[in-house]
């Protein structure tokens, strides 16, 4: 099973020759080497997954080099692969490579664009990297290697200092949650004395009933371990509090979303908390906070949702709550369900964002939704693609028969959590499954039904006015944004007291009280064009994975009899559990189609038949219209605790702490000092170097004279 | 006795360095560049003849000078590492003089080539008072590059460096006097194995602490470092972080671990205390500073920090982080001077606000300066990762407090490092200057890509470095064994063996994870 070594080693070599091929070799090599190398580990990859799908394949650990040993910490790389990374690989190759191939028309007018496909392999060999860890280091490297591909990708347009920001949030939130996850790792070795993934899981069971000391307290082992851990998850995975990055991290080109901010890297939280399930087994304590965080993250998201005007930022919310869901299927022991959501999620995730730039592409790079309406005759195969994934994410299907990928998977998740004794978390998947329904109808109705209303949009006046026309539009975008924040950045540079992240980060969408109805209709003239060919098989692609994925694979995925088969212990499969998922009672199973249907009703009903009520709504609960369209307001209280603190503290210890305490009692303070720095200052630095001398001949003398008589 | 390898790395830059003074400038550049090309070469055979696992010490050298004054050379593992450390980045830092200095140069190099004897000289002297020698004097050609070649405040920087390290030294030399006469031997060998009464111990700790804490510099003796990055040139910093800051750490695992081990025990509370400290207070200083070179020497005093911590952890990972940290922050915090050289070369200002937009005149800049960046904030992958992991996970066995406090330095470093980063690269460009800014030349990647490829062998396959210190930590380790401090993890044995009904039983049954092996 050498395949493997290319899968993963493909992605990287691709990287550095497109990072490093020179200028002359035009555009066209990096992109043809990059793609095609994610092609080649797609089409690898696939045969992984059927080798396991088929209960053919079996675990298997390829070396690859020594890494590094100190006292008993002994670390190797190697590639793991079984069932649980057999599912991530053929997630992460496919999109991977759909998203380079969309990315030849995405990125077209881009004149950096080598640049950006090196940085989409080096993310996709870091991510595979992390999920063939066969030992928490590896696990860790690939952890920031994404992080840092992240970093890069959301700053991809580096002029713009909101696309600045948002990076170094992002990177820096991260850090906050891998801080959790090294301390995890330095409990585990502590604990357990090796690093090694099945090592620790085959050891796990023992250190039940097992307390350890930590910070000032004495709690379970097990528990201090994993909920370290699940810190670095919930970083990753943008749960509820360290969330806030992945809004923000919409700054980055769509494609980058599709890939990075959807379907794989914020997924890697969910499948830690799958690749080391024995270990969370081990901790109720752990696994009810999981559950809980993974069901508040799920309302949370899905309620700031319903308020956000840039089609984007809906659907980053959308994917922070379907992470939610995964986390509290986790949590009730169900990780087959949660791996299931990931992997369907994937593909309609992954097709909404690329619809969605399929639409922004249209549309002169216009993100709000505001300024969209009646799209669905111009740009029809995009609209179908959005349209499939809509019902994907809304579950819609129909009881005993089956139904779209989200069909099966969300309301396994529904349903698990009921059985699992969690029935408050499956109440709130519930509830945000009709906060899902209507907040993903009111983006399909406001895009693509309705009357035009793009002559209102600043960026489709741009377009009209543009004495270049359509030609170079991906550059002038870049350049309008950073005008457009210069001014409001500028002022902060100035006075440079300004926190990195947070300051501009933190900006708030332009609140117009104005709903999407009072905006001017027309067309002004404006013709969206259907994106290329390039960009469209790709939506063509993941519509078939988003009609099917769940209906096909369910079966290994989640079936009590044939999983555990499937799964081979490559997580913890609770053959159990998934059997009282289907005894629960009938409302439970028809719930999550009921409140699809009536978050379709309502959305219906509010922004077709009486487009005027959304207004209305907001005027009439101003307040939490505010704080949902605030997203609770996270920002602004991280700013307030966090980073003016930090940038206060920084200023009051260097002034107050070294110049006006330790220089002054130290080096100026004694007057006798002083007096002779002054003097010895005037003859000019040598005289130090002459004194300094003077004291060690001293010493010498001494010493020699020691040497001598002793 | 072998072949004098080390004494002939010692000759060779000394012999150089007086050849510079009677040379026209461009004569003494080259010679000092061949100086120290020589030296490195020598110092990849000292590397690859050093055998691992062997003696601990070797290359041995003896004469004796006279009464029982000797000219004792050897090295350990731990010595030959930051040999090869010092014989690496002195070329470069001939290499980033070649067109900044322009007045006397000869002097300049001949400094250069004396700051490199003497510090090969440090980590190779097996006598006490040839170490001594060494130690102190390595300081006087750093004064005088700072001294005479330093920028506007140049007086002050180096009056400032001079006091702190005054006091110090004063100290330990009345330490190892004492030593001396105690143990009645002179040999560094000989007093690692000998035992001193534990309240002497203590006194003789803290006389080595005052020194070492200095040169580390550790909180709250680090303002001199600030100031004398600043005021120093370019070379003159790489140097200063890259080796000198090295010298503290090695002091301590030289001298204050091995040879007073209960009193080490018995002060880790300091030590854990000051670099706990040392950590969030300088990050945070960094963040708000608007000198590049300010900020990178803040940032080393935090990594510094980390090094002391995994010195005082007792065990081998914490020991190996340290000298891990030193030789990673060695090369990269080298790197990020150099790169404030590069284009304080070219607008003479060091003010981050003056810049802006270089990733789009100056591609492979932004790149190189990228990597660095991130190793720097210990991206896995790159050298400083894997020392700030060892060392973090060797503390978090003796003080998961300390652990976490430390820890909390990837936050913070990661802050004020992007926000360096972006406020120089990223953006529009602001200024006319700024725009005819050029991209590194050949010689500027000369300078800059060989220190890119080590920190990313070290990060890839640190096993090359962590080999050769194997054998010393194990010596080490049993020496200081009697003292070790317990940690404050103390788990107690797990109850269960999967079937205490938190573990379902069907787990049990699983196959599982073995399989694989």
């Amino acid at each position: 099973m050498h395949s493997i070594l290319f899968i993963v080693f493909l992605p990287l070599i691709a990287a550095i020759v497109a990072g490093f091929a020179n200028k002359s070799f035009g555009m066209t090599l990096p992109k043809v080497v990059t793609t095609g190398a994610l092609f080649v580990s797609c089409a690898l990859s696939w045969p992984v997954f059927i080798g396991f799908l088929a209960g053919t394949s079996e675990a298997t650990v390829t070396p690859v080099l020594h890494f590094m040993t100190s006292g008993t910490f002994d670390v190797s790389w190697a590639l793991r692969v079984d069932a649980l990374t057999a599912v991530m690989l053929v997630v992460i190759t496919s999109v991977s490579a759909l998203v380079h191939l969309y990315s030849w028309g995405y990125m077209s007018e881009e004149p950096d664009q080598p640049r950006f496909f090196a940085y989409l392999s080096l993310f996709t060999f870091a991510m595979l990297m992390l999920v063939t860890a066969d030992n928490l280091i590896q696990m860790f490297f690939g952890w920031e290697g994404v992080g840092l591909a992240s970093y890069l990708l959301i700053g991809f347009w580096f002029r713009k200092p909101s696309a600045n920001a948002a990076a170094i949030k992002a990177f820096v939130v991260n850090r906050v949650g891998d801080l959790g996850f090294m301390l995890g790792i330095f409990g585990t070795y502590l604990v357990f004395d090796t690093v090694s993934i099945p090592a620790i899981l085959a050891a796990a069971p023992s250190m039940a009933g097992s307390t350890i000391g930590f910070l000032w307290f004495r709690a379970d082992t097990m528990t201090v371990i994993c909920l370290l851990l699940f810190v670095g998850a919930m970083g990753k995975s943008a749960q509820l509090g360290l969330h806030t990055w992945l809004p923000d991290a919409m700054e980055g080109p769509t494609p980058v979303s599709a890939l990075i901010h959807a379907a794989t890297m914020v997924t890697a939280g969910v499948f830690m908390v799958c690749r080391l399930s024995p270990m969370f087994e081990m901790s109720p304590t752990a696994m009810g906070f999981i559950t809980f965080i993974g069901a508040a993250t799920c309302l949370f998201a899905a309620t700031v949702g319903t308020t956000q005007t840039d089609i984007k930022r809906v659907i980053a919310y959308s994917t922070c709550s379907q992470l939610g869901y995964m986390f509290f299927a986790a949590g009730v022991g169900a990780y087959g369900a949660a791996m299931f959501h990931l992997f369907t999620h994937a593909f309609f995730k992954a097709l909404l964002f690329l619809g969605a730039g399929s639409v922004i592409h249209a549309m002169h790079h216009e993100q709000d939704m505001r300024f969209y309406g009646g799209l669905r005759k111009a740009i029809p195969i995009t609209f179908w693609g959005m349209l499939l994934g809509t019902l994907a994410i809304t579950g819609v299907g129909i009881y005993g028969i089956g139904g779209f990928a989200g069909y099966h998977s969300k309301d396994a998740i529904i349903e698990v959590a009921w059985a699992g004794g969690s029935p408050v978390a499956s109440m709130v998947g519930v509830f945000a499954a009709l906060l899902t329904s209507f907040y993903s109808w009111r983006l399909m109705f406001l895009t693509f039904w309705g009357e035009p209303r793009w002559a209102a949009s600043e960026h489709i006046q741009h377009a009209l006015h543009d004495a270049h026309g359509h030609d170079d539009h991906a550059h002038d975008h870049g350049h309008d944004d950073a005008h457009a924040h210069a001014a409001h950045a500028h002022g902060h540079d100035d006075a440079h007291h300004t926190a990195p992240a947070a300051e501009d980060a933190g900006h708030t969408p332009h609140v117009e009280e104005r709903g999407f109805n009072e905006i001017p209709k027309g067309t002004g003239g404006y013709h969206p064009h259907e994106s290329p060919i390039v960009m469209l098989i790709p939506l063509i692609v993941l519509s078939i994975g988003a009609v099917a994925a769940g209906f096909v694979f369910h079966h290994w995925f989640i079936d009590p009899e044939t999983a555990g088969g499937f799964w081979k212990g490559a997580l913890f499969f609770n053959e159990h559990l998934m059997h009282e998922m289907h005894e629960v009672p009938l409302f439970v199973k028809l719930s999550a189609t009921v409140v699809m249907l009536t978050g379709l009703l309502i959305a219906y009903l509010a922004y077709l038949r009486s487009p005027s009520t959304p207004a209305k709504f907001a005027d009439t609960f101003q307040p939490l219209y505010r704080f949902l369209l605030n997203k609770w307001y996270f920002d602004q209280l991280y700013h307030f605790l966090f980073v003016r603190p930090a940038f206060a503290i920084g200023r009051l210890l260097w002034h107050r702490g070294d110049e006006g305490t330790i220089d002054r009692f130290g080096p100026n303070g004694s007057a006798w000092l002083v007096q002779m720095g002054s003097r010895v200052a005037v003859r000019l630095q040598t005289g130090y170097v002459y004194t300094y001398a003077f004291v060690m001949l001293i010493g010498l003398t001494a010493a020699i004279t020691w040497a001598i008589a002793g | 006795m072998s072949f004098p390898i080390l004494s002939l790395m010692l000759a060779v830059p000394a012999v150089a360095a007086i050849a510079c003074l009677f040379l026209s400038a461009q004569a003494a550049r080259v010679t000092a560049l061949a100086a120290t090309l020589i030296d490195l070469a020598l110092g990849v055979v000292l590397w690859t003849s050093f055998d691992v696992g062997g003696a601990q010490w070797q290359f041995v050298e003896y004469a004796p000078i006279f009464g029982r004054f000797g000219w004792a050379l050897g090295i350990d593992g731990y010595a030959l590492l930051l040999i090869v450390l010092s014989v690496f980045l002195m070329p470069i830092c001939i290499g980033a003089s070649w067109q900044a200095i322009e007045k006397r140069v000869p002097e300049y190099m001949a400094a250069f080539l004396f700051t490199e004897v003497l510090m090969i000289g440090t980590f190779a002297a097996q006598d006490l008072f040839l170490f001594y020698i060494f130690f102190e004097a390595g300081l006087i050609p750093m004064f005088l590059i700072i001294g005479i070649w330093g920028g506007v405040n140049r007086i002050y920087a180096s009056y400032k460096f001079f006091l702190y390290t005054l006091l110090g030294s004063l100290l330990m030399f009345i330490a190892m006097l004492y030593m001396s006469i105690t143990a009645d031997t002179t040999s560094i060998p000989v007093l690692l194995n000998y035992d001193f009464p534990p309240q002497v111990q203590t006194w003789l700790w803290l006389a080595f602490f005052a020194s070492f804490a200095v040169k580390m510099p550790m909180w709250p003796v680090h303002t001199w470092l600030p100031d004398a990055h600043v005021q120093a040139p370019t070379a003159g910093s790489v140097i200063l972080a890259g080796v000198l800051l090295k010298l503290g750490g090695y002091g301590f695992l030289r001298f204050s671990l091995p040879m007073f081990p209960e009193a080490s025990a018995s002060l880790v509370w300091l030590m854990f205390g000051l670099s706990a400290v040392a950590v969030i207070y300088t990050s945070l200083v960094a963040l708000v500073q608007s000198d590049m070179k300010k900020l990178i020497a803040y940032s080393s005093v935090a990594h510094m920090a980390i090094v002391t911590i995994g010195l005082f952890a007792f065990n081998a990972q914490g020991i190996e982080g340290a000298m891990m940290v030193m030789l990673g922050h060695g090369l990269v915090s080298g790197a990020l001077f150099l790169c404030v050289g590069v284009i304080y070369d070219r607008l003479h200002t060091r003010e981050i606000s003056r810049y802006g937009g270089l990733a789009i005149n100056m591609p492979r800049y932004a790149l190189l300066f990228l990597l660095f960046t991130m190793a720097s904030i210990g991206l896995p992958g790159t050298s400083n990762f894997v020392g700030e992991l060892l060392s973090l996970m060797g503390t978090y066995q003796v003080s998961t407090t300390t652990a976490l406090l430390c820890t909390t330095g990837i936050i913070l470093g990661a802050a004020y490092m992007l926000y360096l980063y972006r406020r120089v690269v990223f953006g529009e460009i602001k200024s006319e200057d700024v725009r005819a800014m050029s991209d590194l030349t050949p010689r500027e990647l000369w300078l800059l890509v060989p220190i890119a490829a080590a920190v990313l062998w070290m990060g890839v396959y640190p096993e090359s470095f962590l080999a050769p210190m194997r054998k010393d930590t194990q010596i080490l380790l049993a020496r200081l064994d009697r003292a070790k401090p317990a940690g404050d993890s103390q788990p107690t044995p797990g109850k269960g063996n999967g079937g205490t009904g938190i573990v379902p039983a069907a787990h049990a049954e699983t196959p599982a994870h073995g399989s694989a092996h």
